[in-house]
């Protein structure tokens, strides 16, 4: 059996699985409630700005700010969705002895796991890029309000999701199923607090704070690429109403687009993980 | 020697070689030497080899913990040994291609609980890479009861249901061996008779199997030979005569002649504690094909003995366990001391 096979097999079947364990469902019904909900805010804001309540400056910007809101609701939700269908997907069937059946077979147990992260990537980045692209054309269906780049938008959100499955992938084939679940999300968390703690230290114009974000960047890459993804989405105009360092203390805006440097280091970090992930999981005895 | 013939020369000579080894008998379906694995400070297993050969019914038995699962687990490369060598069907076992032909069914059986029986057979199918008609796998799992359950989610089935299915998967994909781990653990004793009955079929097909039970009867029952191990170590192997020794026949006779004596003596020793109630014992020989006693019988009624009973003695391959797991804590009580 050839391993592209294998990989493909096993990705489809996780799919299948996040499908049939009613993942799908319960993260569709959660999306279109936030859709929902923040479709009913944009329509508000429309009217406000209509009734001259504000400028059409100060609209734009709004949108730009709640979409970026909008768009943290649902990168948590990927991420809290695919941190915990990781952790049951790898260890909960290594320690059930599902795997053993499977891995018995005439298969690389490295071919074996890069199928459960193609699977759970998949159904990760589609969840956001579909749910995202949904609240871009609510946004512009309210507001007319249209991001510069919502491509580039939601294949840095896709990234992001991509990074924290990979980090929950290679604690699942450490820990328990819940702990690699729970650690991954509070990294998750940590790292976003402390990029809002980085945001403000530079607004401060205090470096020592303002390294603990760029620090906190390169260790976890999921806030850098969450930061890349707001400027994607935000209003060009909005660094012309406010000064650039009052920018970065805001969390739901950012001031700067993301390097190809950065980039090729999120690509590097998911490699780098990815591999102690097989490597763990190859040496494991089940 | 000239130019035209040597190509000539070359190409017998590869022939040659090419017929010595398709002559040669193909590889055992299990050998493994000296497999060894420490988990921390508990030595699980140690120097175990042991072979299967193609078409073989082997046996595993030992007390708990005597590290069976370790070795089945350690042959299909779920676990690591710390030293040793496995090859499978003639590859080496670090190889997974050597687990195409190798079906097995794990102790610790479970399945995707989001799946149906149809689609767990077609999921270990395609992971075999080993083409199987939806046919032959709707045959499997009717092998095994599960016909009329193919298409229900296994999340409602009970344990006995899924370790059937977990034998239909070790048997789905053309097996030249199969493992199985306590295959009849949650089976009813029905279930437990068709397993039997498909080990027996797998034995009829020369597919080789690797048996380990608990339940001693069923393994004396199937098994050509038997390895048992205790302690990490095997205690003994051999086939079940080996094992077992010589067998014994109980008889009670009158109206015995001389001419009838010499005739059981032919057979084998005579031991006639019991002669005054007419009963005698003989140790039937190891080699004996199955001819022996109804041969005896048949010319001690021509020579006018009346024959009461005739009773067929033997050590059972659960006496013979406890003994040489007896013996070795024995030994390793003298040791110690």
């Amino acid at each position: 059996m050839t391993t592209a096979r294998t990989v493909l097999t096993i990705a489809a079947l996780t799919l299948r699985e996040a499908t049939r364990r009613r993942v799908l469902v319960a993260l569709s019904v959660l999306t279109v409630a936030l859709i929902a909900l923040s479709g009913w805010g944009f329509s508000r804001l429309a009217a406000e700005s209509g009734g001259s309540a504000l400028t059409s400056g100060e609209a734009r910007l709004t949108a730009s700010i709640v979409l970026n809101l909008v768009m943290f609701g649902f990168s948590l939700i990927a991420a809290l969705g695919t941190a915990f269908l990781a952790g049951p997907t790898v260890s909960g069937e290594t320690e059930s002895g599902i795997a053993l059946a499977v891995l018995a077979r005439p298969i690389r147990r490295s071919a074996y796991l890069l199928g459960k992260w193609l699977g759970l990537a998949v159904f990760g980045s589609g969840f956001v890029v579909l749910a995202g692209l949904a609240q871009c054309l609510v946004v512009r269906a309210t507001t007319d309000y249209w991001p510069p780049e919502p491509v580039t938008a939601l294949a840095l959100l896709a990234a992001q999701t991509t990074v924290l499955l990979t980090l929950a992938v290679l604690l699942s084939t450490a820990i328990s199923p819940m702990a690699s679940g729970v650690v991954a999300v509070g990294l998750f968390c940590t790292t976003w607090v402390a990029g809002v703690v980085g945001g403000v230290g530079e607004g401060l114009g205090n470096e020592a704070v303002a390294r603990v974000g760029a620090v906190s960047r390169v260790l976890l890459p999921t806030d850098g690429l969450w930061q890349g993804a707001m400027h994607a989405f935000q209003d060009p105009s909005v660094f012309a109403t406010f000064g650039g360092s009052d920018v970065e203390a805001f969390p739901f805006l950012s001031s700067s687009p993301l390097t190809v440097a950065y980039l090729a280091w999120a690509a590097l970090w998911v490699a780098m993980v990815w591999g102690l992930a097989a490597t763990s999981f190859v040496r494991k005895d089940l | 020697m000239s130019v035209a013939e040597r190509p000539t020369a070359v190409d017998a000579a590869r022939q040659a070689a090419a017929d010595a080894v398709a002559c040669l008998p193909p590889a055992p379906a299990v050998w493994c030497s000296g497999l060894r694995k420490r988990y921390g400070r508990q030595q699980a297993v140690e120097d175990v080899s042991f072979e299967v050969g193609r078409g073989e019914i082997v046996g595993l038995l030992g007390p708990n913990g005597a590290g069976k699962t370790s070795v089945i687990k350690m042959l299909l490369g779920l676990v690591h040994a710390d030293g040793g060598e496995v090859m499978l069907l003639g590859r080496p076992g670090v190889d997974p291609s050597a687990r195409a032909r190798v079906g097995y069914l794990p102790e610790l059986f479970r399945y995707q609980p989001w799946l149906s029986p149809t689609e767990v057979l077609s999921l270990h199918v395609r992971l075999s890479g080993i083409g199987v008609t939806a046919a032959e796998q709707r045959d499997s799992l009717a092998l095994v009861g599960l016909a009329d359950r193919a298409h229900d989610r296994l999340g409602g089935f009970s344990k006995g249901m899924q370790q059937r299915l977990g034998l239909a998967v070790a048997l789905v994909a053309g097996p030249e061996l199969v493992v199985l781990d306590e295959p009849t653990s949650a089976l009813d004793p029905l279930g437990r008779a068709d397993v039997r009955d498909i080990v027996l079929s797998l034995k009829e097909r020369g597919v080789a199997v690797l048996l380990n039970s608990h339940l001693i009867g069923e393994v004396e029952r199937v098994c050509d030979r038997v390895v048992i191990l205790d302690r990490g170590e095997v205690a003994a192997s051999g086939t079940l005569a080996e094992l077992l020794g010589q067998r014994e026949l109980h008889l009670q006779l009158s109206d015995v002649s001389p001419e009838a004596e010499a005739r059981l003596a032919a057979t084998g020793t005579v031991d006639r504690t019991g002669e005054t109630a007419g009963l005698f014992t003989l140790s039937l020989p190891v080699d004996d094909d199955g001819t022996a006693v109804p041969d005896l019988v048949r010319d001690l009624a021509a020579l006018g003995v009346r024959v009461h009973a005739v009773e067929p003695a033997r050590i059972t391959l659960e006496e013979r366990l406890l003994g040489i797991l007896r013996d070795g804590a024995a030994a390793r009580s003298g040791d110690a001391r």
